[in-house]
């Protein structure tokens, strides 16, 4: 698009469907996902068998293919779908999180370390877990991995915000700088800490690293079911507070917003959900990019339409990228950060070119 | 009433603001006036209760700021900041609707909107509700964001024995003429309305033209308050200024302030005509 071209755009007034129809259409779009989800994979078995799974999960059928259908549909297929939904509404919150409170749509867990730091923490966990952590880690049980990878979140995030913050803005330019190095430094401290894990360890790790959902199971659906319940919980309070932050902090203050208690819940929150996101699926990245940036062209930046809208477009981005990786290459399953990085990394890119165009607005 | 006591704020070993008091009054404009670094705007945010003073305290009606909660506070004082720059796209209309977005004023967005149109149609802005505030010209972003002020005080549930404040940090200093004078007409309908104004300008003639009373500062420290008649004079201004002013009358009934080496152009430029 030219100069020209965008200039004449310059008087047309805003389109704002109403907030009720984009969301009963997210809504429709979710299910068919999560469906279809259901229904496509490698063993061919179809939704069809979905009452016979059922009846064999109840204990009424007891024939083989019945006890086929239970274990690909119920116990493969559904878990992975939860998974999948709550892992892209998770990160896509996060990502409308993190862009309202650093005013700036490039904000991504993924971008700016948050993930990393969160894997680290992972990682730590896992090769620690079997050594001379053990009596630590293991009366957590599966909550183990998510709770480590939350606080390698927080800790992450809290750190880019002592670098990044002069008086009380943060500055953008700096947070991504910093973001980059935290990210490095997270990977290369993981990288060591694999290094030195021994078969059993690295076995875990390969498998939780690879950043896809081929590992869902009904455990690991339970194990984040908390980490989702708070999320839901918050988001709904933050979303006009985060309206007020896109005016700036003092102007946030101005409209009588609690902006340190803004701040501390959204970046918690943040943390908790990447936290959650990352120990059950890896690092997986531009999903909180894309998720608000869709979401911001249709129904403009309002927090109560994008962050809801978000999590149901991210969590729709995150099924269908699952079942393109389960479907690509079978039977072996592509990692599911490489299929999204194919539709987020043209959005960043154009993130950026349109930010040089306005003149960094 | 808005009322500054004695305050005082440190950066380091320098003092922005020196023992202040101020007072701002329901129904009377005060005009805040003084040099570049005089401490104009330092003084705002904390009247705005945005800055914590290192000495002194601020009150509205008695109260102590630093005890008011924040979502209170907002339901009696709005602000209208130097710069506000909008980091996403927000429409015209959306924008003047943050001003209703304390989750206590507890206003659905219906009622909201149209106390924002209201408050569009006020500032001039009526038929630019849909359009996106990012490619306004900075004339009309600046009385969108006056205009989202005044949304806030209009929506706010508040008694009427309570005192509404409005504090403006320049809201002329990107408009043309035409402008300037409409939006300032605006802001003084606002305190003959009741509201407390307080309003850090550059421009002595405007602030000659609608101020109730003038502050005069200059390195933190308050060196005039009055009437615009008695605290607009040549010495205290030339002074407080540091360049030679002159204070003329504009023929009718008004001042104008200006520096004397203009006046003087133009005098020597009427005699050689």
């Amino acid at each position: 698009m030219t100069i020209a071209e965008s200039s004449i755009g310059r008087i047309s007034d805003a389109v704002r469907p109403a907030r009720g129809t984009v969301f009963l259409a997210l809504t429709g779009l979710l299910l068919l996902s999560a469906i279809l989800s259901l229904a496509i994979g490698p063993t061919g078995v179809s939704l069809q068998s979905l009452p016979r799974a059922f009846a064999a999960a109840a204990g009424y059928a007891n024939d083989a293919s019945a006890e086929r259908d239970r274990l690909v549909l119920i116990d493969i297929r559904l878990p992975r779908t939860l998974l999948a939904a709550f892992v892209g509404a998770a990160l896509a919150t996060s990502g409308a999180m993190m862009q309202g409170l650093f005013r700036n749509p490039l904000a991504d867990p993924g971008l700016i370390g948050v993930s990393s730091g969160a894997a680290l923490a992972a990682i730590a966990t896992i090769v620690l877990g079997h050594g001379i952590a053990a009596p630590l880690i293991a009366p957590f049980g599966i909550y183990a991995l998510p709770i480590a990878a939350f606080f390698g979140g927080l800790v992450t995030t809290l750190t880019l915000v002592a670098i990044a913050s002069r008086r009380g803005e943060l500055a953008v330019g700096t947070l991504l700088l910093a973001g980059i190095a935290i990210g490095a430094l997270s990977g290369s401290l993981g990288g060591y800490i694999s290094y030195a894990s021994d078969d059993r360890e690295l076995r875990d790790l390969t498998l939780w690293s690879m950043g896809s959902l081929s590992g869902a199971s009904w455990q690991k659906v339970l194990a984040v079911l908390p980490f989702a319940v708070a999320i839901l919980l918050v988001v709904p309070r933050l979303m006009r507070g985060l309206n007020g932050f896109l005016l700036g902090e003092a102007e946030a203050m101005h409209l009588g917003i609690d902006i340190e208690r803004t701040k501390r819940l959204a970046i918690a929150t943040t943390a908790a959900a990447v936290g959650a996101a990352v120990a059950v699926a890896g690092v997986i990245g531009f999903v909180g990019l894309v998720a608000p940036h869709v979401m911001r062209l249709i129904s403009g930046p309002d927090h109560r339409a994008v962050l809801p809208g978000s999590a149901i477009l991210g969590a729709i981005l995150v099924i269908v990228a699952d079942i393109i990786a389960r479907m690509a290459i079978r039977p072996a399953e592509l990692p599911i950060g490489i299929v999204l990085a194919l539709v987020g990394a043209p959005v960043f890119l154009h993130l950026v070119l349109r930010r040089n165009i306005s003149g960094g607005g | 009433m808005l009322e500054a006591r004695r305050v005082s704020v440190m950066a380091g070993q320098k003092r922005l603001i020196d023992d202040v008091s101020l007072t701002i009054v329901p129904g009377r404009l005060t005009a805040v006036i003084g040099p570049n670094g005089a401490g104009k705007s330092t003084l705002l945010r904390i009247m705005a209760g945005e800055l914590k003073p290192s000495e002194g305290a601020v009150f509205l009606d008695g109260a102590d700021l630093r005890q008011m909660p924040v979502a209170r506070l907002a339901t009696r004082r709005s602000v209208v900041a130097q710069s506000t720059t909008l980091s996403f796209p927000f429409t015209v209309l959306e924008t003047v609707m943050l001003g209703a977005t304390v989750p206590a004023f507890g206003i659905r967005d219906d009622d909201a909107a149209i106390v924002a149109r209201d408050a569009l149609a006020a500032v001039g802005l009526a038929n630019f509700e849909m359009r996106m505030l990012n490619q306004l010209s900075g004339g009309e972003r600046q009385r969108v964001h006056i205009a989202r002020a005044l949304c806030q005080l209009a929506t706010a549930p508040r008694p009427d024995t309570e005192t509404a404040a409005l504090l403006l940090d320049e809201p002329t200093a990107s408009l043309d003429l035409k402008h300037q004078y409409d939006v300032l007409s605006l802001i003084k309908a606002q305190s003959t309305e009741g509201r407390a104004v307080m309003l850090v300008i550059h421009d002595l003639n405007l602030a000659s033209a609608f101020a109730d009373e003038i502050v005069l500062m200059a390195a933190g420290k308050i060196v005039g308050k009055g009437d615009p008649d008695d605290l607009l004079n040549e010495d205290l201004l030339s002074h407080t200024f540091g360049c030679r002013l002159r204070v003329v009358s504009s023929g009718d009934g008004g001042r104008l302030i200006l520096p004397a080496a203009i006046t003087r152009r133009m005098i020597i430029g009427a005699a050689a005509e």
